[in-house]
């Protein structure tokens, strides 16, 4: 080696010591935490600097792509780099410590929150679209009357209503009894005479459209009760291209976020509206979760900026008396309200039976704005907390375990000299975790099985050098000799293998996900590290052991 | 001093012959139990949902796989893990009608099925996974790429810092281990996961490592003695470098035994892999990689490494102990 002199040695490893000792020190660091009150604040925690992989402490990993079967995107490469950062605004919002959210090739973003406790609760926030929108209801009962022709194509193409259909009539008094008063009048008339229109009796849409009319549920024009079983089958007869040529031109229609019960029977209602809104969330500036004074339900109040405010300002004054959908990723939320007067900058959405939660997190995607197209999960891993620290206390027993008896052989097999070799075993472990806290390296569960294994691989340096100076002991060599020879003999054969062995661990790095290339860093340090300390800290111990007794005979190996 | 086989003197080469029975037997087994068996790939490389449950009370398996029917998964596979209670279930398949690339829909019909079969709030989600099958046939290239491609790299290696002569038999000796070791998966019905990848690919550095310490002696002898046969130097080689092959394989294999004891469910496959590695390696090393320099040296004969003259020594082997290809 370089360094000759016993007194420059003993410099050197003292230094690796203190830096590895320094890294691994635990530390006081600043770390933003969630408080009871649910408000991120930095708070000081004291632990040690490892990293540890999500499989370890828990957490969720999330691969997302665009999903294009809604909507297609015009400019893939942009419009992913769009949804990375309004996935970054997102996530720092929702307060996760040190959350990973990165590319991973052309069109995958990656997203690693480590310890959160409601993964259902993450994953809604990562994949709501937050598209809003505000549009006009239709008043006009363009659907009604299209409905006998899109009847007539549906019964062209042989389909027929399914039984059961328009089954569930109410009654005149039911219909009075539930008539809300406190809406303006619905427009039951219009509606009964576009029904007098319909020459097809039980066709296959109208059927199914008008379930929630003789269900005696008060219904305003663009406005559609379908029973739920039935969304499907109205979505997909609608969206049959004979059917679609057929509806309201500058319409389409939208879901219900929430559905509708009336005679402890559920509905989802359905709303024909304009197509062009007449603003979206792409004009909002700030979104704040509040509470409605009055009704104590959780409201999102929001804010636009000056076009949106124009926008919004116009198409509401032009509306006065007309009915305002808010869709939110293409649900309607809430029944539309009736617009009373202009609205220009500021407004609200009220979530009636919705937890002040959901509130927030609506807030929170809004702020951080859409996607521009939804993203799919492709991949999805989630480790509870608990697993993650029954791994770390079953991987430290094993490697406890392992290292005792490897302890145990070294020092039965190669007495003083494996005493030497053990206390270098304590060095290793303590630089390579050292190097890895220094490195910013992440454990993981596979890494720590790594880290184990390694220290039983990690004597093989020592038992080669120990093999040769027996053997050159047995040549007739003197001690000092021998050690020597035995040190220089050994290295071509320390480092040939360990290369090997790093460039494998390479290669694992280089295809892996996170618990692999964990395990690919961890072996490579600890092979380093095992060189590092097998071959000069051991060689110093032999050269105090030998500066203490000069006169020794015989070597304890 | 205790020393193991300390000037053993065992003639390694001699016995190739029972070796290469051993060996084709082995490669019999393997070949049978990857036909007859298969290997099972784990949702990482299939696709697909996996869920760990941790439930309060035993469940009947049998209702629970019907529940998953029921929710439109075919053919989900439960095992049980740890102590009663905990379960694994893979539904390797998307919930009918899904889109396969979209994992939410076939996580949340499992959630279905275990509320149905088990009870909501009587069962805690430990853990789960979910993969597309575009992402697992990504892996699934990427996994085979890495093998092939570090093979690559130890030949160029062992090339520079040896011979190409070396390298092709250490290479030989690996694809050896990598044979049996697949095979060894197939018949222990081990899991083909990403930390099983990893334990291959950590078994193949360690089966080099080893391979490569008896070459370097070779290289060593092949200076030191140069009167001496080809198959005596590499006999010399292998029993010198006996004592430290038997330590380090001991070492190597007591800290694998504590993993596959005291690792838990996710580390006892890699410990196993790796442990069937360590005696695959160790047994490649001499019968496999040191047959195959024997032959390569036979078949082209040229400067050993290090640019040592062959001489006398390959010229002509005793026909009495070179039965080549036997």
């Amino acid at each position: 080696m370089i360094v000759t002199s016993l007194k420059s040695r003993f410099i050197l490893i003292g230094a690796m010591t203190l830096a590895s000792a320094a890294a691994l020190f635990p530390r006081t660091i600043t770390e933003r935490i969630k408080g009871a009150d649910g408000v991120m604040r930095d708070t000081l925690i004291k632990q040690v600097p490892l990293k540890l992989g999500l499989d370890l402490q828990g957490g969720m990993h999330l691969g997302l792509e665009l999903d294009q079967s809604k909507r297609i995107s015009a400019d893939p490469a942009k419009d992913i780099d769009l949804a990375l950062t309004v996935m970054r605004k997102r996530i720092d919002e929702f307060g996760v410590t040190e959350p990973l959210i990165q590319k991973q090739g052309e069109d995958r973003i990656v997203v690693e929150l480590a310890g959160i406790d409601d993964p259902a609760r993450a994953k809604g926030i990562v994949q709501r679209s937050a598209f809003l929108e505000f549009r006009i209801t239709d008043r006009t009962n363009a659907l009604d009357k299209a409905l006998p022709a899109m009847d007539r194509a549906l019964a062209r193409l042989g389909v027929k209503a399914s039984a059961g259909g328009a089954a569930a009539a109410g009654t005149a008094v039911e219909a009075l009894l539930q008539g809300d008063t406190t809406r303006k009048t619905p427009g039951d008339t219009t509606k009964a005479a576009a029904q007098d229109t319909t020459p097809v009796i039980g066709g296959a849409l109208s059927s199914m459209l008008q379930a929630g009319s003789t269900a005696g549920y008060p219904l305003y024009p663009g406005e559609y009760l379908v029973e739920d079983g039935a969304v499907t089958r109205v979505d997909s007869l609608l969206n049959l291209s004979d059917v679609k040529a057929l509806f309201p031109r500058k319409f389409d229609y939208r879901w219900a976020a929430t559905p509708t019960v009336v005679n402890a029977k559920s509905y989802r209602m359905m709303y024909v509206l304009e197509q062009k809104p007449i603003v979206t969330g792409s004009n909002l500036v700030d979104a704040r979760e509040d509470i409605n004074q009055l009704t104590s339900a959780p409201v999102v109040s929001f804010e636009l900026d000056r076009k949106g405010a124009r926008d919004f300002g116009e198409g509401t004054a032009r509306n006065v008396g007309n009915y305002m959908a808010i869709v939110l990723d293409d649900r309607v939320q809430g029944r539309p309200p009736v617009i009373e007067e202009r609205i220009d900058r500021r407004g609200q959405i009220t979530m009636s039976g919705k937890s002040f939660q959901e509130a927030r997190d609506l807030a929170l995607t809004l702020r951080a704005g859409a996607l521009p197209v939804p993203l799919k999960i492709v991949e999805e891993f989630q480790v509870g907390a608990s697993l993650g620290r029954d791994s770390i206390s079953k991987g430290i027993l094993a490697g406890v375990v392992g290292t005792l008896f490897v302890v145990a052989i070294m020092i039965g097999i190669y007495r003083m000299a494996g005493v030497l070799a053990v206390t270098a075993l304590a060095f290793y472990v303590l630089f390579s975790l050292g190097a890895l806290a220094m490195l910013g390296a992440t454990l993981t569960l596979p890494g720590l099985a790594g880290l184990v294994l390694s220290v039983g691989i990690a004597v093989d340096a020592n038992v080669l050098i120990f093999e040769r100076i027996r053997e050159e002991l047995a040549l007739g060599k003197t001690v000092r000799l021998s050690i020597d020879e035995g040190f220089r003999h050994a290295m071509n054969a320390i480092i040939d293998s360990n290369v090997t062995t790093v460039m494998t661990a390479l290669f694992l790095f280089q295809f892996g996900t996170g618990p692999i290339k964990g395990f690919a860093v961890t072996l490579t340090i600890g092979i380093i590290a095992s060189m590092v300390t097998a071959v000069f800290v051991t060689r110093t111990f032999f050269m105090l052991w030998l500066d203490k007794q000069p006169s020794m005979q015989t070597l304890s190996i | 001093m205790i020393r193991f086989f300390a000037d053993a003197n065992y003639d390694f080469i001699g016995a190739r012959k029972y070796a290469y029975g051993v060996t084709a037997v082995l490669f019999a087994l393997s070949l049978v139990a990857l036909i007859g068996l298969r290997l099972n790939y784990s949702i990482e490389f299939t696709g697909g949902t996996l869920v760990r449950v941790k439930s309060t009370q035993e469940v009947d398996v049998a209702r629970l796989r019907s529940a998953l029917e029921t929710q439109g998964i075919t053919g989900p596979e439960i095992t049980t893990i740890g102590s009663s209670g905990g379960y694994l279930i893979r539904a390797r398949t998307a919930k009918a009608g899904s889109d396969a690339d979209n994992t939410q829909v076939t996580a949340a019909a499992v959630g279905a099925a275990l509320d149905q079969a088990v009870g909501p709030g009587k069962y805690v989600i430990e853990g789960s996974g979910a993969v597309g099958p575009k992402v697992a046939s990504e892996l699934k290239g990427k996994a085979l790429s890495a093998i092939l491609l570090s093979f690559l790299a130890v030949l160029g290696y062992l090339a520079i810092r040896f011979e190409w002569r070396f390298g092709l038999a250490a290479v030989a000796a690996t694809a050896h281990d990598i044979i049996l070791t697949i095979g060894f998966i197939a018949l222990m019905r081990l899991e083909v996961s990403l930390v099983v990848v990893g334990a291959v690919l950590s078994m193949v550095g360690y089966s080099l490592n080893d391979t490569i310490i008896i070459f370097d002696r070779v290289r060593e002898n092949l200076h030191k003695y140069k009167r001496d046969h080809f198959i005596d130097i590499i006999n010399r080689s292998i029993n010198e470098t006996l004592p430290r092959s038997v330590l380090t394989h001991g070492t190597t294999l007591t800290t694998l035994t504590s993993l596959a004891i005291f690792g838990g469910e996710v580390i006892r496959p890699f410990a196993l892999v790796m442990f069937f590695g360590v005696f695959t390696g160790t047994f490649s090393s001499i019968y496999i990689a040191g047959p195959v320099l024997i032959w390569v040296e036979q078949k082209w004969p040229g400067a050993d490494a290090r640019g040592v003259k062959p001489g006398a020594r390959v010229a002509a082997p005793p026909a009495t102990r070179e039965p080549v290809g036997a």
